[in-house]
């Protein structure tokens, strides 16, 4: 097989987006637990067990962004444009949970904190929520016109379907979130989080197989790529399955640190798959088919493809060894000192 | 409202509010590269307090520049869809790039700066300091060069899409052709070719010579204008929150040694600015002199042309309220802008002979023939306005970007000289008070000035969104109504305003809470501390 430009960008912006949904996904998750912790200094804990990478991990949006705008324009601008109120809704959450972690600690007040609070755990459970819906619409498919523009309004995006893996990606994130907390806390709020995975998991693993179950039968566009490639989504399927069922078997063996990796695992299955299950269609049309955006129509010329590929090729690795090493000077659990949230 | 104008201000109001922060943040990070370079050279513990009050405002300052920045980056696909469809090849690679390169070095280092204290050496956290404040100029590097190549577009063709049967004609893309039988294929319009807005669906911008986009004509002038202009902004913060101390007689070692600190600074860089802005205007005279007519209010072409200091521009207007050409009215410098402009400045007499195109003769007739081949000399005079920016507008935030650099410049010189003649610490007296007053309110005017400069370059290249191929009236999201457009832009004011207090009000309580007062290094963990205090502390110990 040939060096494909558009397949090349199509894996490298999905790596981005794999990269944001592992990393910021337990930020996300720990936001959406914020709210069951009481207590000021449990709730200072939790945030300060993201506090310095947050930012860092909303940088793989971002960049996922921008790597969408240089590599395939149409598709960028057709998403964009055509989920314009529940992006508007995004970028809002966002920024709310963003500015809480910074405000939260900086007053004592009870009415400050409990806002910021509040702030952070409503943006970080709508954040996940429409991110999890925009990729639902994205494997259902949207109306479009001849000219990629989208034609439906926000109801046509309040599907059931994309609505269902919001929700789902709204209890895989608070999985996620809470196996990390496992990891950065120690004793009675540890505890308490090891008593909360037990109820977060199986809300997942539930929601995980009714999507795995639906999404063949009842996604056209999925339907399609089943019949082209069934073993490899049947294979990618049950590796996902299997690295999930692997989370509640380490957590039961106290492995936390191998939980956590198996449940990014999971996600870097679960993208694959949606991945594999659209290639090449980046935005499948419906019900007008031929309308779509493919990975073909709707690039950047192989120029900016190949130029643009050079430029990741050197700049990926750079970023993941600071990354691995932000990561590995902060390990460890949570201590609160002067410099803290 | 029609959504063309609610997307311009929606589209400024957002940059215009996220960029209160960035200069800050690439000011007070070249700051804090110096305080803590002074740290490691010279172990003396006030280097350390200020490296750590500094990095908390910084902190501050940083997360509400990542929270609001993120609103830009998605903008483009949201409010400007056609925009991003037509210049995608082209614009998406430099706000990609700047992802890779300046926001994760940033973030990923800013994690050290700010919560590494206890967890690295002291040589590790400055490596950290430097590599936070180069993300952050890389970050301004790339976003300018994605702007600069919006105003002086560079490296680039424009291609059109077309269908090619079996046999090799070509079809335009609309054309209804049986499945099967044709491919697309992109083929290049010649240099002169003018978009029309029914091209859209068909025809974009393809690079030819990336370096050629990244250096466009005007992208290393706007570049070092704006990343001088953000260090003053840093700067001034700096500088002001010191002068607060010094009259408020707190903290007084602490904000002396930041005083010094900002105002060597602030005096070179206000220098090198005033060469800058000279390079940039002329830059603007050869690349848009329409811009530049503009901008001094200049309404006939004229040798000898002068420069407007201050006054007003106002539209003329005909009987049925049309634009017709403008009436300014302003002291003047005579000659100032030709010599400016040819940059001769040794042969003052001949350069004033250099002739500057006044609006009335801008765009050229042949420009607007181009676009409109049937009109009369009478109907291109009347046609003429409508490639002219906001004139009134543009005229006063140019005029008032200069007037707060000239006092920027003057604040710091002046401050140098108090402080080199001795009586800048010497808090009693009324002068040297009044000073201090006037620099703690001196943050807000590189602020001004960034804000008046940045609407001066973008409303000055109005009515073009891409300068000379793409009006920004066609640059719009089609899937997008207006309604939406006003929505978000509602919430957006209300959560800016919100946003806006609530930092006023953080960064004012730890401004008054202030730095640490105690300079022993008692309070520095052990691999922190020069060896000089450790051998100092166990010499205490055993005695």
């Amino acid at each position: 097989m040939e060096f494909d430009l558009p397949t090349f960008w199509f894996i490298l912006v999905g790596v981005l987006f794999t990269g944001y949904a592992m990393l910021d996904g337990f930020d996300l998750g720990v936001g959406a637990l914020h709210l069951f912790t009481k207590k000021d200094e449990e709730r200072r804990i939790l945030i300060n067990s993201i506090g310095p990478v947050w930012d860092g991990n909303e940088v793989w949006l971002v960049t996922g962004g921008g790597a969408l705008f240089a590599a395939f324009p149409e598709v960028y601008a057709t998403v964009f444009s055509g989920f314009y109120d529940a992006f508007m809704l995004l970028l809002f959450a966002l920024i709310f949970r963003a500015v809480a972690i910074e405000f939260r600690s900086k007053h004592p007040g009870r009415i400050w904190r409990r806002g910021w609070d509040i702030g952070f755990a409503s943006g970080s459970l709508l954040s996940s929520l429409l991110i999890g819906a925009a990729m639902g619409n994205v494997v259902w498919g949207i109306p479009l016109d001849e000219n990629h523009e989208f034609t439906g309004n926000i109801l046509t995006l309040l599907h059931p379907y994309a609505l269902l893996l919001g929700i789902t990606t709204v209890a895989l994130f608070t999985m996620h979130g809470n196996i990390y907390l496992i990891l950065k806390t120690e004793g009675e709020l540890q505890e308490k989080l090891r008593r909360w995975v037990k109820i977060t998991i199986p809300i997942f693993m539930i929601l995980f197989l009714v999507v795995g179950l639906i999404t063949p039968f009842t996604c056209p566009h999925v339907q399609r790529a089943f019949d082209q490639r069934p073993m490899i989504l049947l294979l990618l399927f049950t590796l996902a399955l299997l690295l999930a069922f692997n989370i509640p078997r380490e957590i039961y063996k106290g492995r936390e640190l191998v939980a956590f990796l198996s449940s990014c695992g999971t996600m870097l299955a679960l993208m694959t798959l949606f991945g594999c299950s659209v290639y090449p269609f980046m935005v499948s049309s419906t019900p007008n088919l031929e309308n779509s955006l493919t990975i073909y129509n709707g690039s950047s010329t192989e120029q900016t493809l190949r130029f643009m590929a050079i430029v990741a090729l050197i700049g990926v690795p750079i970023v993941l060894t600071y990354t691995a090493s932000v990561y590995y000077i902060f390990r460890g659990k949570v201590e609160i000192t002067e410099e803290s949230y | 409202m029609d959504i063309e104008i609610l997307s311009r201000i929606q589209f400024a109001f957002t940059i215009g509010f996220h960029y209160l922060f960035p200069p800050l943040t690439i000011g007070v990070g070249l700051n804090l590269v110096i305080m803590s370079a002074f740290w490691l050279k010279t172990r003396n513990p006030i280097y350390h307090n200020m490296g750590r009050f500094w990095t908390k405002v910084f902190g501050l300052i940083f997360a509400i520049g990542v929270a609001t920045g993120i609103v830009m980056e998605f903008q483009f696909g949201t409010n400007w869809a056609t925009y991003s469809r037509f210049v995608g090849d082209v614009f998406g690679s430099p706000l990609a790039i700047e992802g890779i390169y300046a926001f994760f070095l940033e973030s990923g280092f800013l994690a050290i700066l700010l919560f590494g204290w206890d967890k690295v050496g002291p040589k590790l956290h400055f490596f950290a300091t430097c590599m936070v404040a180069l993300g952050a100029h890389f970050s301004a590097i790339w976003i300018l060069v994605a702007n600069s190549w919006m105003q002086t577009p560079a490296g680039f063709h424009l291609a059109k899409k077309v269908k090619i049967a079996a046999d090799g004609t070509q079809y335009p893309l609309s054309a209804d052709l049986p499945a099967g039988t044709f491919s697309i294929k992109e083929i290049p319009l010649p240099k002169d070719y003018i978009l029309q807005q029914s091209d859209l669906d068909s025809i974009r911008a393809v690079i030819t010579d990336f370096w050629d986009m990244v250096f466009s004509p005007s992208s290393m002038d706007r570049l070092i204008h704006t990343i001088l202009a953000c260090w003053l902004a840093g700067t001034f913060l700096v500088i002001s929150i010191s002068a607060y101390y010094l009259l408020k007689k707190r903290h007084i070692a602490f904000a002396k040694a930041s005083m010094r600190i900002g105002l060597v600074v602030a005096a070179i860089t206000t220098v090198l600015q005033f060469w800058s802005a000279d390079s940039t205007a002329r830059g603007v005279a050869e690349n848009q002199p329409v811009k530049l007519a503009a901008i001094e209010g200049l309404a006939d072409s004229t040798t000898e042309a002068p420069i407007a200091v201050i006054g007003t521009v106002s539209w003329e207007r005909d009987a049925e309220g049309n634009v017709t050409g403008i009436n300014e009215n302003s002291v003047k410098i005579p000659a100032l802008l030709s010599i400016l402009v040819s940059g001769d400045f040794l042969h003052p007499s001949k350069a004033a002979g250099v002739e500057i195109k006044g609006l009335n003769d801008l765009p050229s007739d042949e420009f607007i023939k181009s676009r409109h081949p049937d009109a009369t000399p009478e109907e291109i005079e009347k046609i003429r306005p409508e490639y002219w920016p906001n004139v009134p507008v543009v005229f006063q935030t140019y005029h008032i970007m200069i007037f707060c650099g000239v006092a920027l410049f003057v604040i710091a010189w002046l401050g140098l000289f108090l402080w080199k003649t001795g009586r800048l610490w010497a808090t009693d007296k009324k002068f040297t008070r009044l000073f201090l007053i006037v620099c703690v309110f001196s943050v807000f005017l590189p602020q001004l000035a960034s804000q008046a400069g940045w609407f001066t370059a973008e409303m000055g290249r109005q009515p073009w969104i891409v300068y000379e191929i793409l009006q920004t009236s066609e640059a719009l999201s089609k899937a997008v109504k207006a309604e939406q457009v006003l929505f978000s832009l509602i919430m957006f004011t209300l959560i800016y305003i919100l946003l806006f207090m609530v930092f006023a009000y953080t960064l004012n309580s730890k401004i008054k809470h202030g730095p640490s007062d105690d300079h022993s290094g008692n309070q520095l963990p052990e691999k922190w501390r020069s060896v000089a205090v450790l051998e100092k502390m166990r010499h205490d110990k055993s005695e």
